[in-house]
């Protein structure tokens, strides 16, 4: 049994005298020694130091202003949230090893060198504890894409054996099985095909040719199959040419929130490679947030080359063929509030693609305070809400969301991420809170004007 | 050579030196590092301008942040205006600054820097009290924010001495003065103090990157 020690503070602020972490600490993956695993983790952080994080790592002035921005620190006040807290060992590994004055640092021994005691404790900061939300990225009066280096931090953890054990075993699953929960082609397939039946409308898998490469996401072939219908009742209401590939069908990318390079580009050349098989011009993303960044902004660079094709998340797809008339829409007599998914707004520039559909729909749409770009996380993307020991952490900071949406005064909370999605409705049934998430693809889909 | 001798010559230069050297070398470094080149393709374009935008966009906070974060940004504010009014505005400087750059413009009246004096330091000891007393502060700060702050705040505070003539005679609060200036050059390319020159590429990095994107930076 764990003991309340100094490392395990008892948590007076419940109910029920709680220790506040009653597990070990960190999670450990691989055999390998301690040293091993220290090196491992600096040298797969310092292999991808480029110039601008390198400038990154040298700006940093500590006025502790990110903290402010940051979920984790607002709805805790606990300074170890702090943002550019969680990648203090990294910075000061690479302020030792990579600076300019490193000789100098080690020398006045103004860096102490890190200890894999130490990398076990940050593994909370670095997975737990962050989104990759990038708000803290958006506020920092230097400059520094902060969430970009917790990206490159994880990378040296995955290497090293470090990360939570549930992320791991959802990323390795996603690898050997093409799916993190268990969607594999045939099971995918099966469901594409009832809900074909259901919104009785044609899917179509593994055409030889086709202009659109259709992609969904795990979570929602398992969780809100729907996606799939409403996505083929407007493809096919507009006439496109486009198809599922049963080689490249899911978008999701855990490798890549998980910190496995690797991985990442496994799960990502599947869709390039499907695109290019079927002489697609457009891979259509579906409604999730990471899997936006992973293949929009990180996809070329997995390639190698630029990609042979454009890429949309199914919100931007929506807003241009209503915006250019293509797609007729009936109006929703509807007051709704809208969270904006982080990798798709905040870090993917497509803040205005839902509010153009949701303007055509007629809703009465009640932003939240803030909202678009400064809009609060959902507190489980990148890849939190698989952890089970951050659950706690995660309802608490889901807290600020709940207050957000009630100030809007809105019955149905509208967005486009399903891992958004997944994320709001385990927090409602928590809180056993009356809001719902829905889709806003899933709303256009059942308003479809009878003209088109 | 007495005390302002020394302060006003040798040192002077071997800090100059120093800093030169030392800035050249902490910039050179970090450009000798290979570029990563984003070959997304991007939303709008306009990344340069967008870069070069974000380099000023970031002294002012978001509207959304800036509740949370006015006690900071009102002290760094204070201490950064004031020490420009001081630096650039006080007659003693701009002698100064002339006798190497050859540059000199109208002193601004010594009641203005002797007010931006007394308002520089008390936020210079306010951020100090906050840094040893706000958890995030106090957790963050190691060697470099504590040195810095010294050696930043030991100029202002010989330098309003000097002006007052306190302590000491006029000449050897004026070499303490110096001698504390070059202190303060010394450390300058190996703190934090480098951020007025690196918080550039960040903030430009930063703003390409996100202006590709089409995201708000
Ligand atoms: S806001 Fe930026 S400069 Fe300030 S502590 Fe955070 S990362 Fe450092
Ligand atoms: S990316 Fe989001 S969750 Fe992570 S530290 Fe920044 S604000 Fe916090």
């Amino acid at each position: 049994m764990t003991q309340a020690t100094e490392q395990y503070p008892l948590d007076t602020s419940e109910q029920r005298l709680t220790i506040r972490e009653p597990h070990p600490r960190h999670d450990t993956q691989g055999d390998m020694t301690a040293d091993e695993r220290l090196r491992k983790a600096m040298a797969n952080f310092a292999k991808d130091i480029n110039r601008t994080t390198a400038t990154y790592m040298e700006a940093c002035v500590h006025c502790g202003q990110c903290a402010e921005a940051c979920h984790y620190y607002v709805r805790t006040e606990d300074p170890r949230y702090t943002p550019i807290w969680k990648l203090e060992i990294f910075k000061q590994a690479y302020k030792r090893e990579n600076s300019p004055f490193g000789l100098f640092y080690r020398a006045l021994g103004l860096k102490r060198k890190v200890s894999v005691e130490q990398l076990g404790e940050w593994q909370e900061l670095l997975y737990d504890s962050c989104t990759m939300c990038g708000r803290c990225s958006l506020m920092c009066p230097m400059g520094i894409d902060i969430a970009t280096l917790i990206g490159q931090a994880r990378h040296g953890m995955f290497e090293a054996g470090l990360i939570p054990d549930e992320l791991h075993a959802v990323a390795q699953r996603a690898r050997e099985e093409g799916s993190p929960l268990g969607a594999t082609a045939s099971v995918f397939e099966d469901r594409a095909e009832w809900m074909a039946d259901e919104h009785d409308t044609e899917v179509y898998i593994d055409e030889d040719e086709a202009d659109i490469l259709v992609t969904m996401s795990s979570i929602e072939i398992m969780k809100y199959p729907n996606a799939i219908g409403a996505t083929a009742k407007i493809l096919n209401a507009l006439g496109e040419k486009w198809t599922f590939r049963t080689e490249g069908y899911e978008a999701t990318n855990f490798g890549m929130m998980a910190g496995n390079v690797e991985w990442q580009k496994h799960a990502t050349m599947k869709l390039i490679d499907s695109a290019i098989k079927c002489g697609a011009k457009l891979v259509l993303l579906p409604e999730c947030g990471h899997a936006y960044g992973a293949l929009r902004w990180q996809g070329a660079a997995m390639y190698g080359k630029p990609l042979p094709f454009k890429v949309q998340h199914v919100s931007e797809f929506l807003a241009d063929v209503i915006s250019s008339g293509r797609l007729k829409v009936k109006k929703v007599d509807q007051t709704v509030t809208f969270h904006d998914p982080c990798q798709v707004s905040r870090r993917g520039g497509a803040t205005p693609a839902p509010r153009v559909v949701m303007e055509a729909l007629g809703l009465d749409l009640k932003e939240m305070v803030p909202t678009g770009d400064f809009n609060w996380c959902c507190g489980g993307g990148g890849g939190v809400v698989t952890i089970h020991r951050a659950d706690r952490l995660r309802y608490k900071v889901f807290e600020l969301k709940m207050e957000q949406v009630e100030a809007t005064g809105a019955d149905t909370v509208l967005s486009t991420c399903s891992n958004c999605r997944q994320s709001y409705n385990d927090a409602k049934e928590h809180f056993h809170w009356d809001k719902t998430m829905e889709s806003l693809l899933e709303l256009v889909a059942d308003n479809l004007a009878e003209e088109n | 050579m007495d005390l302002l001798e020394f302060a006003r010559g040798p040192a002077l230069q071997v800090a100059s030196l120093i800093f030169a050297a030392g800035l050249v070398w902490r910039l050179i470094h970090i450009f000798l590092i290979p570029k990563k080149t984003d070959i997304s393709e991007a939303r709008f374009g306009g990344e340069k301008m967008g870069g070069l935008r974000t380099i000023f966009s970031r002294f002012v906070h978001h509207q959304p942040f800036r509740r949370r974060t006015r006690n900071g940004t009102l002290l760094a504010y204070t201490t950064h205006i004031g020490l420009a009014i001081i630096v650039f505005g006080s007659a003693p400087h701009i002698l100064f600054i002339e006798s190497f750059s050859g540059l000199s413009w109208t002193p601004l009246p010594n009641v203005v820097i002797h007010v931006a004096g007394a308002l520089t330091l008390a936020a210079l000891l306010t951020s100090l009290g906050r840094r040893l007393s706000h958890p995030v502060l106090k957790m963050l700060s190691n060697f470099d924010d504590y040195f810095t702050w010294l050696v930043t705040t030991l100029p202002v505070v010989t330098g309003l001495l000097a002006v007052a003539h306190v302590g000491a005679r006029y000449e050897m609060l004026l070499a303490i003065h110096i001698l504390s200036f070059n202190v303060f050059l010394i450390w300058f390319p190996f703190g934090k103090l480098m951020h007025s020159f690196i918080a550039i590429g960040s903030r430009y990095t930063t703003g390409v990157t996100f202006t590709r994107r089409g995201a708000r930076v």
